[in-house]
């Protein structure tokens, strides 16, 4: 059974009619045609479809729709711009992080949320806090250096 | 001919292109082609001794290039831009490199043993070179002055001596055609080439090679701009997704299709062992193969028990044996060695496991068909999918997006095959994506192996006399590219017979040692359809397992022979190998010593370092790894690595950098995590749980590089060539840290504690 569900979607108004279940990434990418975040595993294994529900690093792909009602959602597309970057996107553009990218929902939503809570971070904590996402690429070094970046640039 | 002729052949081109149907699409380009649709588009046909199916100039005096290979992320169509870029004197960032549609780049082979540059860069080159020769000709008549007189800068042409007598290559044929005729090699793939009569730049004049300008889609990926094959979004296009069999080989005997009765629209497709649902909305397609009840055929145990992989390699009876190189005083030599010494060495079935399953779009129209697909090598699927749907190779268009990963033949060359049968089955456009078991149970796997090798040390303790020998999985029961179905899962599903392609290879490097054996086995496919565990090319392919095995065994060498690992290698090697050995060493601070002498043996944590140095065609790598390894617990952690990369001429520093950085976190991973898990019918690596790969907490702590640049050489490729020295850099490691010796891999905490307490 459809449901109407609208949230905040990258600041402006989203309404989808879909199964409440369905997981939110579907409603982002199906529904209100999205190209981010990314489909990776479906698990919750992999971070590639990471976005911020009400400013936490969510995973879209097991949180049902349902759970958006009336929330704020933000994607990478809602974190900044070209011309007003987040300082985690410019620092990504200095250090030239990504290689294929289908990753960078994941580390790049997840980093984002841990500089607000944290904005000077160590780099064991900064690896804690990234823990668990993949990057198949293999730009963890990459990733570490532009997170640092971002940090010196906030 | 004068540039009146040149307009005038152009326009009556252009009244011949107008008249090709191109088909229009509705999903927007990435930002960083833009540009590069609104080009002028090669001749058509595309025709390889024609100047204009490489290269265009357009008014404004910039360039386009079009690349036969696409880049997976290692900016080597940066490279290619900066070659191009070189030759007609103009900045890196005015040259646009397209590199994404069958029907406007000639096949120069895709992605391809990290020869992007190397051999992708030939034709490219000396398209530009013969362009500019071709444009300082019109210059010279335009400006009335003789060629040598001639200098150009930034797309400009001027005359020595005569300031204010200028013309820029926009002015000179900006937007037209140079038909101009060259002379190609009759070559379609990775050989192709063109040649040209005019010269090159000297290596000392370079200004745009060695420099590192920025990738192109970075940007893109950074700010969520649509880039990626699953991006892809055509107008009545349906999504579907695959069921594959619980146990391999096996056919569906009974579908319940009143078990997907609820979900809305959903349509079964079903033919011989091939099986998949189609739906409207993406979620009820997952959904649809989630919830059908399916009945499957019993299948053989086709797979031997994962314990007993290395005895069923060892037992497997010989498909194919190649001597690589034999010299006829081998076994005298070894007979009269001071002392031998004999391994073995064994490493599992890996995956790809890239990010994101493979995912691949098509739509069929009138008796033509486009292709949306991430696979490194879309002039191939281009011809699979022609075959497939009985359609002419001209009527079909590939269209490459960038996929979530690839490094190799992984399962994207699956899906773009049953994309296609899906789209004609279904009479609508098709999307279709892989769950995450597609991409790591069932994708082509880098195939097991076991390495067994013997030497001779003479009294000085030098090599006299070396055995190596490989035998394992084919490199190739799956080509590595999708012309042929029988390379497909559902080719294969539909009973298209397997036809393995007998290959595998022998160390690569330069050790000067004067009797040799090197040879290779391949046993056969475990399964004859639709395996999960039938093998392909991954990243740097047979690499891996081949060199942790032989510079493994140098290091047992060394240590035989009571000699520094690094030390003992100079023994046996010159020139830039020995440069390469000796810069990692360097860079990392060795300290000379016999490994495993470190002395720590009572520490809970004990560290070690180890070097290792291989070839890949003509690249020399040599790496330094240290470790850490916690004698409870079994973990090995790499926590630093000092790199030497030699790859002749360095296009791009900075890129290359990040290049190398990848490929020693993904070696690593390898070494030290990944093991493709199976029973005796199923893979059972679906995910990352049962496929783990290297963790940000246990990335390293540094890795340096050391860049060693040869202008004058020809560039040779860095795209794998580093991931292959990593394993036995680990291993080394490992040893001068426990003085065990691991022969097996991953190094897995269970392994290793095994090791040690075996040791105890
Ligand atoms: S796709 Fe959501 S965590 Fe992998
Ligand atoms: S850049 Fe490819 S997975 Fe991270």
């Amino acid at each position: 059974m459809t449901e109407r569900i609208s949230f905040q979607l990258n600041g402006r108004e989203a309404v989808v009619d879909a199964d409440p279940e369905m997981p939110l990434l579907y409603a982002l990418r199906g529904d209100l045609g999205l190209d981010n975040p990314h489909f990776g595993c479906g698990l919750a294994q992999c971070g590639a479809c990471t976005v911020h529900l009400n400013g936490e690093a969510t995973r879209s792909c097991v949180t049902p729709v349902a759970a958006a009602k009336g929330a704020k959602v933000t994607t990478l597309a809602g974190l900044g711009s070209e011309k007003h970057p987040h300082p985690l996107q410019a620092a990504y553009v200095e250090e030239q992080v990504p290689q294929c990218g289908y990753c960078i929902n994941g580390w790049m939503m997840t980093a984002a949320a841990l500089l607000k809570s944290n904005p000077h971070p160590t780099d064991a904590q900064i690896r804690e806090g990234l823990s668990g996402l993949k990057c198949r690429c293999g730009t963890h070094m990459a990733i570490l250096r532009a997170v640092k970046r971002a940090a010196a640039m906030a | 001919m004068t540039s009146t002729d040149i307009l005038r052949q152009d326009l009556s081109r252009r009244g011949i292109l107008k008249g090709t149907g191109v088909l229009v699409v509705s999903f927007a380009v990435p930002a960083h082609l833009a540009a590069a649709a609104t080009a002028v588009a090669g001749p058509k046909p595309l025709d390889p001794t024609q100047l204009d199916s490489y290269l265009a100039i357009h008014r404004d005096g910039s360039a386009t290039v079009f690349f036969g290979k696409i880049d997976g992320g290692q900016g080597t169509d940066v490279g290619i831009a900066q070659i191009v870029a070189e030759e007609l004197d103009l900045p890196a960032d005015r040259v646009t490199v397209v590199m994404d549609d069958t029907t406007r780049v000639i096949n120069q082979g895709g992605a391809s043993g990290s020869f992007g540059i190397t051999w992708g860069g030939k034709p490219m080159r000396n398209a530009a070179c013969e362009a500019r020769q071709f444009l300082l000709g019109l210059a010279a008549q335009k400006l009335k002055a003789p060629i040598e007189k001639l200098t150009v800068s930034n797309g400009v042409v001027s005359v020595a001596g005569a300031p204010g007598k200028t013309v820029s290559y926009g002015q000179l044929i900006g937007g037209k055609f140079f038909n101009v005729a060259m002379k190609w090699n009759g070559k379609i793939g990775n050989d192709l080439n063109v040649e040209t009569t005019a010269q090159a730049k000297k290596p000392a004049d370079y200004k745009v090679v060695g420099t590192s300008p920025r990738r192109r889609d970075v940007a893109a990926k950074v700010f969520a701009q649509p880039t990626y094959v699953t991006d892809v979004r055509v107008p009545g296009m349906v999504h579907a997704r695959v069921i594959r069999p619980p146990a391999a080989g096996a056919e569906p005997t009974a579908i319940d299709e009143s078990s997907v009765a609820g979900i809305k629209g959903v349509r079964i497709v079903h033919k011989d062992g091939f099986l998949a649902v189609v739906a409207d909305k993406e979620w009820d397609a997952i959904r649809a193969a989630r919830d059908l009840k399916v009945t499957w055929s019993q299948s053989p145990a086709a797979f031997p028990e994962q314990e007993k992989l290395y005895d069923h390699i060892r037992d497997a009876a010989v498909r194919k044996r190649t001597v690589e190189k034999e010299t006829p005083g081998f076994e005298a030599a070894i007979a009269g060695a001071a002392q031998t010494v004999s391994a073995e060495y064994e490493w599992p079935f890996q995956s790809h496991a890239s990010m994101g399953s493979g995912c691949a779009v098509v739509q069929i129209k009138d008796g033509t068909a486009t292709v949306w697909t991430g696979t490194q090598k879309p002039h191939y699927a281009r011809d699979g999918v022609a075959a497939l749907l009985g359609l002419p190779v001209e009527n079909v268009q590939a269209i490459w997006r960038i996929g979530p990963g690839s490094y190799g033949r992984n399962d994207a060359g699956d899906t773009v095959i049953e994309a296609a049968f899906l789209a004609q089955q279904i009479g609508r456009p098709v999307r279709l994506q892989g769950m995450r078991p597609e991409g790591i149970a069932w994708d082509p796997k880098g195939p097991a192996s076991i390495h067994r090798a013997t030497a001779g040390l003479d009294g000085d303790g030098k090599i006299v006399a070396y055995k190596f020998e490989s035998k394992g999985f084919s490199r190739l029961e799956i080509d590595s590219n999708e012309s042929d179905i029988a390379y497909s899962i559902a080719g294969q599903q539909w009973g298209v017979p397997l036809k393995p392609i007998e290959a595998f290879a022998v160390p690569d490097e330069s050790y000067q040692i004067p009797n040799r054996l090197m040879a290779w086995e391949t046993i056969a496919p475990l399964l004859d359809r639709a395996s999960p565990l039938r093998t392909s090319h991954l990243r740097d392919p047979v690499g891996p397992q081949i060199h942790f095995a032989s510079e493994s065994f140098i290091d047992e060498l060394a240590h035989a022979a009571n000699a520094d690992a690094v030390e003992f290698r100079l023994r046996h090697l010159t020139g830039r190998d020995a440069a390469a050995v000796k810069a990692a060493a360097d860079k990392f601070g060795w300290e000379s010593r016999v490994s495993g002498s470190a002395g720590n043996a009572d520490a809970d944590v004990v560290t070690g370092r180890g070097i290792a140095y291989s070839k890949r065609a003509l690249t020399i790598v040599a790496v330094v790894a240290e470790v850490e390894v916690d004698r409870r617990s079994g973990k090995v952690r790499a926590k630093r690595f000092a790199v030497a990369h030699d790859c002749g001429c360095i296009i791009n520093p900075g890129l290359l950098r990040n290049t190398i950085e990848g490929n020693i976190v993904q070696g690593t991973s390898r070494s030290l995590l990944e093991e493709v898990r199976f029973d005796r019918q199923s893979v059972t690596s679906v995910d990352w749980e049962t496929y783990p790969i290297l963790d940000i907490t246990d990335a390293p702590e540094k890795i340096d590089i050391v860049l060693l640049d040869h202008p004058e050489i020809a560039p040779t490729g860095a795209g794998e060539p580093s991931t292959r020295p990593v394993a036995a850099a680990i291993a080394n490691a490992i040893f001068d840290a426990t003085g065990v010796r691991l022969r097996q891999a991953p190094f897995t905490p269970d392994r290793m504690k095994a090791a040690l307490t075996g040791r105890a």
